[in-house]
């Protein structure tokens, strides 16, 4: 009736991982967790115990899990959320800032977070920019995903963080590279990695610790510890072409265990072996307005974003 | 029978069958669930028990 036995003790198995044969008991698989983070931060290089590290939590199951397990490892690890003003009739940020809240209170009573507020910072909120501007019109996934990479940045460096990290784990990075090889975008392919230096202009390291942790694995990790997350999508995300692409590929892992994992591992590899090029890397300018690095000259795409915001505030008013 | 909770959707599966099975059955991709019984996790072989009550819990998230 219980099914399968934990593969280190005889205690009831709470997860059957088929990409790895291994079934396991709640603690076996908390320890499981523990463990190959640390090896995989080790073996990329990701950090080491004296770096001040920020994470970035969004109050769902990967981030707090993150959080988590590097507080447990003894990682100095302060968090960073931003609040980015979503509502979609649920109240998605308000209900996702109260989950991090929990989890300070219930697990980690030390730990240290920043917020930031965008729309309390620049004025607007993420679904007002969608609203108003024509790449959130098209894409409010991508509005959103700018604001919070130019500001994690900006943040780490300016609270003198050497390292940034998010909870990206394997299904995430899965379907970014699915995209990125359905359009063969080689500078976006040889640039996708668990572990981005420095740009040397200020910006800090980012790394993913979870890079390879199936998303299963990292609800399973919340569950059994306990954490408590926000469950419901974004109400923005409906559509958006990364699930399409997850659901895809669980297609594929239902029928061919492990097939996310080679997908993703191979093409490490690759790079790794030096098989994937682009033509020479697009030079780095510093943003006229914020300083950040930015592939264009004059403004980068976040200081033309609140530009254009100006601009049509100006023009209403006008 | 076997109560099912998904989000805003509810099933009755008949006893005997395992997690793996009763997710397929009603028409999801076990990849993307976890099934929940009295607030603990439980592995996808084990068989479910007349009167038992599951809760799937989404796993995929991003945007």
């Amino acid at each position: 009736m219980h099914g399968m036995r934990c593969r280190k003790c005889t205690e009831v198995a709470v997860i059957n991982m088929r990409q790895h044969k291994l079934a396991l008991c709640g603690a076996h698989f908390i320890e499981w967790v523990h463990g190959r983070t640390e090896r995989f931060i080790g073996k990329r290089r990701m950090f080491d115990p004296a770096d001040r590290v920020l994470v970035a939590v969004s109050g769902g199951k990967d981030s707090l899990s993150l959080w988590d397990i590097l507080l447990s490892l003894g990682y100095r690890v302060d968090g960073l959320y931003i609040d980015l003003g979503i509502d979609g009739e649920v109240g998605y940020s308000h209900k996702s800032r109260l989950h991090i809240e929990k989890f300070i209170r219930d697990f980690q009573p030390e730990a240290k977070l920043h917020v930031l507020d965008v729309k309390g910072t620049y004025g607007e909120s993420i679904p007002a920019v969608a609203r108003t501007t024509r790449r959130g019109r098209e894409k409010p996934c991508s509005v959103c995903g700018l604001v919070k990479r130019h500001e994690m940045n900006r943040i780490a460096y300016e609270l003198g963080y050497e390292i940034l990290a998010t909870g990206h784990n394997l299904d995430d990075e899965a379907a970014v590279l699915f995209g990125n090889t359905l359009r063969w975008n080689a500078e976006y392919l040889v640039r996708q990695a668990p572990v981005m230096p420095s740009d040397g202009m200020g910006l800090a390291r980012k790394v993913k610790p979870l890079f390879r942790f199936y998303e299963r694995e990292m609800a399973a990790y919340a569950l059994v510890r306990g954490i408590s997350y926000i469950e419901d999508e974004c109400p923005f995300s409906v559509g958006a072409t990364s699930l399409y692409y997850k659901g895809l590929l669980n297609q594929m892992e239902r029928d061919c265990a492990g097939a996310k994992l080679n997908f993703y591992l191979n093409f490490l590899r690759a790079k790794d072996d030096g098989l994937i090029h682009s033509g020479e890397p697009t030079p780095l300018h510093a943003c006229e307005r914020c300083g950040q690095a930015t592939g264009i000259e004059g403004l980068c795409a976040f200081c033309r974003l609140w530009e254009g915001m100006e601009a049509k505030k100006a023009g209403a008013a006008g | 029978m076997v109560k099912i909770s998904y989000r805003d959707k509810q099933w009755e599966v008949p006893p005997g069958i395992t997690v793996r099975g009763m997710i397929l059955k009603v028409g999801l991709n076990p990849e993307t669930v976890l099934a929940v019984r009295d607030g603990k996790l439980i592995n996808d072989k084990a068989v479910l028990p007349g009167g038992a009550e599951i809760r799937l819990v989404p796993v995929v998230s991003g945007g």
